[in-house]
């Protein structure tokens, strides 16, 4: 991995994405070692609109905490994958709920059904978790493990069990998206 | 109760003998009958002056605790119970007394005061009240009268004056008193009752200023307007059988509120104790 | 690679304010809601109760800071916290704690101004009302802070000097500071250096609690410890007491900066990355420090010598420090989220020895790497 590596999980309000950035930021840089930087758009932004989280990981102390040039987009509205894809690299990883995200900008993107496969499950709240599932699948910058025990630490008693259903589900569907 | 010649004895013995006298108050000012009653009521009480801590604000009132030998703070306009209430909750075995007047605590400090009174915190606030700003000379205070002139009413005052203890009561105090100089035996009483309550405890001393307010009113000297004080007073309980209307213009003197009520202090001190559980 | 610790944690600048307070010894916190700096009472709620602390919500942005004082001459070692519009109300009181010297610390999370401005966005726009907001002369320590590590290390200085010199510090941290969740590792308790206010060991009858002392700042005794004292925000002589007499309010008004301009070594701390042999060098603080020092390190990939001087203390103005990068820089650059704040200061003091440019954003947004880039490429 590259010194620097950074995220965006994007989407509109109440679909937990900062609480996903959170479980992410804390997968890498408690349980993986590495540094790490989380930030996210607040405010009005996020109650009904447009929502983001963004993670900034690095092996080395990061100085500007905020991404510069995205590595991997997630993007879990129409509106939301509009305005930020143009902040993804080049050769960046865009990852879409599909759920949402009917018209994709590159052939690249990686269709995964977030919502609707946590709808399957049983609760729609847990399509963040879904795409964390996703995005241990697509990127190298976090493993499967330390998403889960990330989990396991934030999820509230009870809803483990469903919560690793999520992740684990995310996995399978982003890599039969990739297949 | 002290008797007179020996009661200025005892307030020479609580006076800070290093600070530069004279006082700023006028001569004839009520401002000293007041800090008598209550030096005489800390006296009844035997409290150690290690424990006391005097708390003022800004006014001719708030200059009290620089004369006297006790923990002695005169802080920012209006504000006095905001640092009382730091005063207090940093050290709970403080007995900490606020005094300020009615511009101190009922225009600036007016949000102050009613917070105090909801939270009930165990603090003693005395209220000197001349209806006027005198340390400005002779502006118009929220216990200014309708119908009365000030320096800032030259045409007579238009707005209406709040009733300070009824303030009080309404606002959740647990003991709320009202008292006058002219009755400063009677007065030196409510203060030692508001001393041993539990919670936020308030007596209204009303006072006179012949030197604004009696001035700009033609109210006479400060013995006219202690005349008027002895002339219009009734107590709480003749009040209460009287027609509201034919009350108005009295002075209500006595007790109008002592009910124990949650006080702030004890309530934090379980708080802490849930919170460590 | 960091090492994995056990003791991590993923924790915002705000909360880190929070355990820095603690680990300082804060046992008092009086505040009142306001974005961004909300998070701190908030988590001051939580925590206090549990270490025998005290948590208030006063009635209002003044009552927190009236609050705060009185808490601190019973004894306390207190906080309050706030943003712009609160920092504007508590103003008054400031000026009573550094007449009255009492030792407090007061969070100023900056967002957009004036006014209610932008609640949500970063700014830089309080750092002259830190240092001049209220009235009088008056000494003043301002620190400010730039990561979640900075926020507890400087809470922790910001306590000690508090303590050490009687007087308020402010703290301002930013938006993007406060909300920046990091991987922070919580020092053990023993490994903070804590230092306590200098208390009076005379009987009380000798007890001169405004005494000119040497260092000039007198011991503190606590209300209820037997040294019975006048407070007041009167000028007052060496006991406590009013004064107006000329040669008293003189030595007042000395001793109370001495005190402060005496220590400027200890007290005007500064971070400096790559300074000494760069041609371009970036002063900055808070938050947009870490652009200056990312666009630094990228400038010297592309072979250009860039450096940082990071202010930490604001005020008093670390001027010697500022003097030698001013001396030894073909051009200094100075980012700021204002429209030029601390800019000012360093071209007060830059007397023609280089060329300093201002780099100005006050859109409620942190200036990024790329833009200071630019600039530094334009000077080279």
């Amino acid at each position: 991995m590259a010194d620097r590596y950074e995220l965006c999980l994007s989407g509109f309000g109440g679909q937990g994405l900062i609480l996903a950035g959170i479980i992410l930021a804390e997968a890498i840089g408690i349980h993986e070692g590495k540094y790490v930087s989380q930030t996210q758009s607040y405010g009005p932004e996020a109650r009904g609109g447009k929502s983001k989280a963004e993670v900034v990981v690095s092996d080395t102390p990061i100085d500007y905490p905020k991404p510069t040039d995205i590595d991997l987009l997630l993007a879990m509205s129409q509106d939301a994958c509009d305005t930020y894809y143009i902040d993804l690299k080049a050769e960046g990883i865009l990852v879409v709920d599909s759920t949402y995200v009917s018209e994709v900008p590159s052939n690249q993107a990686i269709q995964v059904p977030c919502t609707k496969i946590a709808t399957d499950l049983g609760l729609k709240m847990v399509a963040n978790i879904v795409s964390l599932g996703a995005i241990s699948e697509v990127s190298d910058c976090v493993s499967y493990a330390s998403l889960k025990k990330a989990i396991l630490t934030r999820a509230p008693k009870g809803t483990e069990k469903l919560n690793l259903a999520a992740l684990s589900e995310g996995a399978k569907a982003a890599k039969k998206a990739m297949s | 109760m002290v008797k007179h010649r020996d009661s200025t004895h005892l307030v020479h013995q609580y006076l800070r003998h290093n600070k530069k006298f004279p006082h700023v108050w006028c001569p004839g000012c009520g401002n000293g009958i007041v800090l008598g009653a209550l030096i005489r009521a800390i006296h009844q009480h035997q409290y150690e002056r290690d424990d006391i801590v005097l708390v003022s604000g800004i006014g001719c009132s708030s200059r009290m605790p620089v004369y006297v030998d006790f923990n002695t703070i005169h802080t920012l306009h209006g504000r006095a119970l905001t640092f009382a209430t730091g005063i207090k909750l940093a050290n709970p075995k403080l007995k900490v007394i606020v005094v300020t007047g009615d511009g101190d605590s009922m225009a600036i400090g007016g949000n102050h005061f009613i917070h105090a009174a909801r939270r009930n915190i165990d603090i003693t606030t005395i209220i000197l009240n001349n209806n006027i700003y005198g340390m400005t000379g002779g502006q118009s205070s929220p216990t200014t009268n309708y119908g009365d002139k000030s320096t800032t009413a030259p045409y007579t005052h238009i707005e209406h004056a709040f009733k300070i203890s009824e303030l009080a009561v309404t606002a959740g105090a647990s003991f709320v008193a009202r008292g006058t100089v002219y009755h400063a035996d009677k007065l030196q009483k409510l203060i030692e009752a508001a001393l041993t309550k539990d919670g936020f405890s308030v007596v209204e001393a009303v006072t006179h200023c012949h030197v604004q307010y009696g001035k700009l009113n033609k109210l006479g000297s400060n013995v006219d307007m202690m005349k008027w004080q002895k002339d219009n007073s009734i107590t709480v309980q003749k009040a209460a059988k009287m027609k509201e209307e034919d009350v108005e213009d009295k002075i209500t003197m006595g007790v109008l509120m002592d009910k124990p009520l949650p006080n702030f202090t004890k309530e934090m001190a379980k708080l802490k104790d849930r919170a460590k559980e | 690679m960091a090492n994995k610790d056990k003791k991590s944690v993923l924790i915002q600048g705000n909360q880190a304010i929070v355990e820095g307070a603690i680990a300082a010894g804060c046992n008092f916190y009086a505040g009142y809601p306001i974005t961004p700096a909300t998070e701190i009472a908030e988590m001051m709620a939580n925590r206090l109760p549990r270490i025998g602390g005290t948590f208030i919500q006063m009635e209002d942005e003044i009552a927190s800071m009236g609050a705060t004082v009185g808490a601190a001459l019973s004894g306390a070692k207190a906080l309050t916290a706030t943003s712009g519009p609160g920092f504007s109300l508590k103003q008054e009181i400031i000026g009573y704690a550094c007449i009255t010297e009492v030792p407090c610390v007061i969070v100023n999370v900056m967002r957009g101004g004036p006014s209610t401005g932008l609640p949500t966005c970063p700014s830089q726009g309080d750092v002259m009302q830190a240092r001049w907001g209220t009235h009088g002369d008056h000494p003043i320590i301002v620190l400010a802070v730039s990561s979640v590590e900075d926020s507890f290390d400087i809470t922790v200085t910001a306590f000690n000097m508090s303590e050490k010199f009687r007087t308020p510090v402010i703290l301002l941290s930013d938006e993007v500071v406060a909300h920046t969740r990091e991987k922070f590792e919580i020092p053990d308790p023993e490994d903070v250096q804590v230092y306590n206010r200098v208390k009076p060991t005379v009987p009380p009858e000798w007890y001169i609690p405004y005494e000119n002392t040497a260092r000039g700042v007198p011991p503190m005794a606590s209300f209820g410890d037997g040294y019975r004292y006048h407070v007041t925000g009167l000028v007052h002589d060496i006991h406590g007491f009013p004064t107006e007499r000329r040669e008293e309010v003189k030595a007042f008004t000395e001793r109370i900066h001495r005190k402060i301009s005496h220590f400027y070594k200890e007290i005007q701390i500064v971070k400096k990355y790559m300074t000494e042999d760069a041609d371009v060098n970036i002063i900055a603080y808070g938050s947009v420090a870490r652009s200056a020092i990312h666009a630094a390190k990228e400038a010297r990939k592309q072979g250009f010598k860039v450096g940082v001087l990071q202010l930490v203390t604001l005020f008093p103005f670390p001027r010697k420090d500022v003097e030698e990068v001013l001396r030894s820089s073909k051009r200094v650059i100075v980012p700021e989220m204002n429209m030029g704040q601390i800019a000012r200061e360093v071209k007060r003091v830059n007397k023609n020895y280089t060329r300093v440019v201002k780099l100005n954003r006050y859109d409620g947004s942190l200036i990024n790497p790329d833009e200071i880039l630019r600039l530094i490429r334009e000077a080279l």
